[in-house]
């Protein structure tokens, strides 16, 4: 199961790069992979991850979603010096002002569970983009299942 | 603006309106428009601008069939002469419309009538006099009084659009509110895309838009005046506020605030601040539009369920379902006769553009395909543009679709353009 789930990953990489539609984090990640210093913003996003995705039209979080959130809140734990923002989205198959509300209600999802295990909700915003701000762009359901997602977004001026 | 004066129609005798366009079995109506005739040479230009605005606008509007200059046999040279009709008669025109142009200094008059061919007589005539840089609104405003006086309805040709322009990648998409004249020219910059702009709505006296905007903050409700520049906030909600919409009296604008995993309906009053919730449910409640007479309000809420289309007092209230397709349904918007709410519908992978009754019968569905979103009335009601996307990596298109399913054009923007939101009639 985490074998495969490794395996995903490395290929939603792969192809992401190939697009041309990777997000500037994930790129930065891969490229940094293995040498990120443990408590940076690399470290977060490459080791812990720093997205969640949802099923379609679904705010729920799955099983993977709580693995990786249960990783987020321990490192944010560790390192608490980090405020952070939660970025809700959504896919472009539904109409703007439902995903904006959708994309607040999947936000609201990670904060709430990550309140749940202990991290201090003064440390959390949300925002939600809606549709607005996919990270992959094409027109099948390959695209779409990585723009359903909300990102942690540690605020740069939380650094020390 | 523009200054109007009614001539005395010198051949008219009282004229019944031409054609029925309600008809099931319509048929646009051949129309020969000659171009008005310049006074001097120095006014052929705004002359055959005129008559290209007026033509463009009655061929688009679906109900008029402008025939082929080239086919005209009689060369319009005196406005206040009576047409050779039987010269119209045989290119089979029904309706004929002359007209002249003149320049004085920084201002344009124009004389215009509009001829029944078959009869043999006059329907209307008018003088217009404005300055130069409102030449195409003057055409714009003929173009209303012939489809008025012919059709028997309101026309809809001197209004506006305000949309958002589009540009750049679809991860990197930069997006500025725009406005333009109904049939796409005069495009205007209203915001220079710094800021993500979305779903802007006029106000009923067309001086005012009211979008929602990302900043350095929660992304929020605004208002900013289209003529001053001026911006401003709309509350100060704890949260995001989206989707605005003015009330019919333009006093008061009505949004979503996002609070925790709901989205609820709020109105503010514009002048006492004053703020009311109108729905309070552990759901998303987003998309209000009120009934032209501020009596109703619909709005789309996932509380069932799914996202259906619900109607509501015009002060909250208990609120009744009236979308029961198969799918679901979202951004509802009452027409300007209040005859029609208009959404988009999902279902089976694709969207569709459709109106029904407000009490949920007579559902029609106007186009369908891979995304078709938004929909917004012309002001009198007959036409309804929405926006488009093909899927890929490409962007979103205006259109415009008769409210029969008919007619359905494209609205040629400079790029992508999404969320367009039709004006009143501005005189």
């Amino acid at each position: 199961m985490i074998l495969g789930r490794a395996k995903f990953v490395v290929f939603l990489l792969a192809s992401l790069a190939v697009a041309g539609c990777a997000s500037k984090q994930i790129e930065e990640g891969a490229g940094l992979a293995g040498s990120a210093a443990p408590g940076s913003p690399q470290d977060f996003v490459v080791n812990v991850g720093d997205r969640v995705f949802f099923e379609t039209d679904q705010t729920e979080l799955t099983a993977q979603g709580r693995s990786t959130l249960d990783k987020q809140a321990q490192w944010l734990q560790q390192y608490n010096r980090y405020a952070f923002t939660i970025q809700g989205h959504a896919d472009e198959r539904g109409t703007r002002e439902y995903n904006i509300a959708l994309g607040a209600r999947r936000a609201q999802s990670v904060r709430e569970y990550l309140a749940a295990r202990g991290v201090a909700p003064t440390r959390m915003r949300t925002i939600s983009y809606g549709k607005e701000r996919p990270v992959a762009v094409c027109d099948d359901i390959s695209c779409w299942s990585q723009n359903r997602r909300a990102v942690t977004v540690l605020n740069a001026g939380g650094q020390s | 603006m523009v200054s109007v004066t009614g001539f005395a129609p010198r051949f008219a005798r009282a004229a019944p309106t031409v054609v029925d366009i309600n008809q099931g079995n319509f048929k646009p109506v051949p129309i020969a428009i000659p171009p008005f005739v310049p006074v001097t040479a120095e006014d052929a230009g705004v002359a055959s601008e005129i008559t290209q605005v007026i033509t463009n606008n009655l061929r688009r509007s679906g109900l008029f069939a402008p025939i082929d200059p080239a086919a005209y046999i009689q060369k319009i040279t005196d406005v206040d002469a009576v047409p050779q009709f039987d010269s119209w008669k045989v290119i089979n025109a029904q309706a004929l419309i002359t007209g002249r142009v003149r320049r004085e200094g920084s201002r344009v008059k124009a004389d215009f009538r509009l001829w029944d061919v078959l009869a043999g007589q006059q329907l209307t005539g008018q003088q217009y006099n404005t300055t130069a840089e409102n030449t195409r609104r003057l055409a714009h405003i003929i173009s209303d009084a012939a489809y008025t006086r012919i059709t028997g309805e309101n026309g809809y040709f001197d209004s506006r659009v305000v949309f958002v322009d589009e540009t750049g990648s679809k991860d990197k998409r930069v997006k500025r509110l725009a406005i333009m004249d109904q049939d796409g020219f005069g495009v205007r910059y209203l915001t220079r895309g710094d800021d993500l702009v979305l779903t802007p709505r006029f106000s009923p006296t067309t001086q005012e838009i009211t979008y929602m905007s990302y900043g350095a903050s929660d992304p929020r409700v605004y208002l900013l005046n289209i003529e001053t520049g001026q911006r401003e906030i709309v509350g100060n909600f704890p949260g995001m506020t989206f989707s605005p919409r003015f009330s019919p009296d333009g006093q008061r604008v009505i949004m979503s605030l996002a609070q925790g995993r709901n989205s609820n309906l709020f109105i503010m009053d514009l002048r006492s601040k004053s703020t009311t919730r109108l729905t309070d449910t552990p759901a998303i409640d987003t998309a209000p539009s009120f009934a032209p007479d501020g009596s109703r309000i619909c709005f789309e809420s996932d509380r069932g369920g799914s996202q259906q289309i619900y109607v509501m007092g015009g002060s909250g209230g208990a609120a009744q379902r009236i979308s029961f397709g198969e799918g679901s349904y979202s951004t509802p918007v009452w027409s300007p006769k209040g005859d029609y709410i208009a959404f988009t519908k999902l279902g089976g992978g694709r969207f569709s553009i459709g109106i029904m009754k407000p009490d949920g019968s007579g559902e029609r569905i106007l186009t369908e395909g891979f995304h078709n979103e938004g929909p917004t009335f012309c002001p009198n009601g007959r036409v309804i543009m929405f926006f488009r996307e093909a899927g890929g990596s490409g962007g979103p298109s205006l259109f415009t679709v008769d409210v029969s399913g008919r007619n359905e054009q494209r609205v040629q923007t400079p790029a992508f353009g999404s969320d367009p939101a039709w004006s009143p009639l501005l005189s």
